[in-house]
């Protein structure tokens, strides 16, 4: 059962395990062990971003692409959401338009940035990708009419999700939203670690370790890496999709901006290149870094946290967990 | 070798194409010589990168940094020197200029060397990590930039002899372009003379073309590209310099806006091609002033677009380097 759940791909040390039993644990029933809007709000980031370091891993880890565009997938699903939510009204069917058109629009520009760039090589691709970003970037903040420019855009969440809702007693509508936060990305990180063990997933490593070889042996290295950035895109969407769920904002800074970006290959590579669970212990690390880590290390955090990814590029590039799994 | 005059052409056309689109004399002059002064700063800054990335095949994602700490060094000089930067003669105003960009190109040259043997030594011929250490340097080094200098931005004021612009009959050029068109120029004819008439320049073509070759001949290739990339950071300094002074205002996000725009130009030209660096970055800069003023909504798409059309063009950018 549990060897199926996670597609066969077992943490394989005794303290990843307990690692991770203890972070899902904790997010499950952080709303009762953490009381207090803060603590909600970080539990609800950690699920986004786990979701959303994953799907970065899914390119960089495992096909050994560098896309500095993945928050621009994330920020398509962000404002897909909320421009449904704000031309809509606050109603299911907007989440629904909104998630849609967000998963459309991320995969038909992975497909033309994929068609266009990943023929060339890793270097090609991850200048380009950061130039789309940076004007995609601009462009979001110049269409005010649309996405409220850069003040962003605020607006109302299904009833179902407010405070004021009551499911039951004790239960209310921000708990719902929560949990609805959790599951899709429980079921996301699932999927993808089925993705990443099935034959496509090694046809992938294949393409990292050796593209020529893999084109040789019969694999069209272009349309397997088109695909795994149209399947990274679509997961980074829905991530950003549950972000604007949960926020009931989206705005540049805190979907679109290069600083995501700096988080994102931060999670990634600290926790570990290669393995999901790199990314979700990353993403854990890096959240609660930001969150109350600041106060520990002062303003300049990010240099520490820089300065480690440079460390871990070098003497551990299979990052935490590759550390935990050696044991 | 033939020589390939058609990428410089597209230069003319463009310019030509545009001018009906702008309509008026004076407005299309104006723009143009912003263009053009705007492409060879990006030039000036760009052509390290490329020349790197042509002899060594390493791509400095963090070339950014260098940009904003000439930047930031040139500010500082020229806040101090405010005696100078004031004065009513043009000769203080240009000393106090040159003394910050000495500085800002000493500074992010010394930045370079160090960047080179801590960053990028370790790493030679992987280009998955080089990519992400040099970012890692990228985001260490913006940090230490907002230790040094804090958080806000600076603003600078242009002296009193650059301020304000030149009027030729009704058509009205600013002195700051004049001046920055004369050192992008000057950069070009050096690196151009260096890269044609030098030994060490010989040895540079050579290397880009064929590495393995010139080091078998009894070269060290190793020397040779420490050496560029030192000068590469330099001149990315004396861009970032001549940029912060262009925009009149320094943050730490400079390196971070200018690097897109670099990465463009390079991409454009053909990764490793000095000539073609320059005939892209003369593009973008030409682009972006006639849209701006055009379109400005979409001025930053529209570098996209033109590289998205010149690579539909040319895959391997305008000039592809042999080898690759």
């Amino acid at each position: 059962m549990l060897k199926s759940l996670l597609s066969d791909d077992l943490p394989k040390s005794r303290w990843l395990a307990l690692l991770l039993v203890a972070i899902l644990i904790g997010l499950a029933v952080a709303p009762f062990l953490f009381p207090g809007a803060k603590s909600l709000n970080v539990a609800a980031r950690i699920c986004v971003f786990i979701v959303l370091a994953a799907s970065f891993d899914l390119l960089l880890g495992y096909t050994g692409i560098v896309s500095f565009a993945h928050t621009m997938f994330f920020g398509i699903g962000a404002y897909g959401v909320a421009i449904a939510l704000t031309r809509m009204g606050p109603g299911w069917d907007a989440v629904a338009v909104g998630v849609g058109a967000g998963l459309v629009l991320a995969i038909a520009l992975a497909v033309l940035i994929g068609l266009f760039s990943l023929r060339l090589r890793t270097i090609f691709f991850a200048m380009i990708t950061l130039a789309v970003a940076s004007a995609f970037a601009i462009l979001a903040s110049q269409l005010s009419d649309l996405t409220g420019g850069e003040d962003g855009l605020n607006y109302r969440l299904p009833v179902a999700l407010r405070p004021s809702f009551k499911l039951f007693e004790g239960f209310n509508g921000r708990l719902l939203d929560y949990y609805i936060v959790f599951f899709v990305s429980l079921a996301l990180l699932l999927g993808m670690l089925r993705i990443v063990n099935s034959p496509f997933g090694s046809v992938l490593m294949a393409i990292r370790e050796n593209p020529f070889r893999a084109e040789a042996i019969g694999y069209r290295t272009v349309v397997y890496r088109t695909l795994a950035s149209c399947i990274a895109a679509a997961a980074a969407a829905l991530a950003g999709a549950l972000l604007a769920l949960w926020s009931a904002q989206a705005s540049p800074d805190t979907t679109l901006s290069f600083d995501i970006m700096v988080d994102i290959l931060l999670m990634v590579v600290i926790g570990g290149m290669g393995t999901m669970y790199g990314a979700v212990v990353g993403a854990v690390l890096l959240v609660l870094a930001q969150n109350y880590l600041q106060a520990l290390l002062g303003d300049r955090w990010l240099l520490w946290l820089g300065l480690a990814f440079i460390l871990c590029v070098y003497f551990f590039p299979t990052g935490i967990v590759g550390r935990l799994r050696r044991r | 070798m033939k020589r390939d005059y058609l990428p410089l052409l597209l230069i003319p056309v463009l310019a030509a194409a545009s001018f009906p689109l702008v309509g008026s004399w004076s407005s299309w002059v104006t723009l143009s010589v912003a263009g053009l002064a705007m492409g060879l700063m990006i030039f000036i800054m760009a052509s390290g990168l490329t020349l790197t990335f042509g002899l060594m095949d390493v791509l400095n994602f963090g070339h950014g940094a260098f940009i904003a700490v000439g930047a930031f060094v040139a500010a500082s000089v020229m806040l101090a020197l405010g005696a100078w930067m004031g004065a009513d003669s043009l000769w203080l105003n240009l000393a106090a200029i040159g003394l910050a960009v000495l500085a800002a190109m000493a500074v992010s040259g010394a930045l370079g060397l160090a960047f080179e043997r801590v960053i990028v030594r370790p790493v030679y011929g992987q280009h998955l990590k080089q990519i992400l250490v040099t970012t890692g340097g990228l985001i260490v080094a913006e940090q230490l930039l907002k230790v040094v200098w804090g958080p806000d931005q600076i603003t600078l004021t242009r002296p009193a002899a650059l301020r304000g612009a030149i009027l030729l009959g009704d058509v009205a050029i600013e002195k700051y372009r004049l001046l920055a068109m004369a050192i992008g120029l000057a950069v070009f004819a050096a690196l151009a003379l260096t890269l044609a008439r030098t030994r060490i320049g010989l040895l540079i073509r050579a290397g880009v073309e064929n590495g393995e070759m010139v080091e078998s001949l009894g070269y060290r290739i190793r020397r040779l590209f420490v050496g560029v990339f030192v000068v590469g950071s330099a001149l990315a300094g004396l861009g970032g310099a001549m940029w912060g002074l262009y925009q009149e205002t320094v943050t730490a996000a400079i390196g971070a806006q200018v690097i897109v725009l670099v990465f463009i130009v390079i991409i454009i030209g053909g990764l490793g091609s000095v000539g073609g660096c320059f005939v892209g970055a003369l593009l973008v800069g030409l682009t972006a002033n006639y849209i701006g003023f055009l379109a400005p909504k979409v001025a930053l798409g529209s570098n996209i677009l033109l590289m998205a059309l010149i690579l539909l063009w040319r895959p391997q950018g305008l000039y592809p380097v042999a080898k690759r």
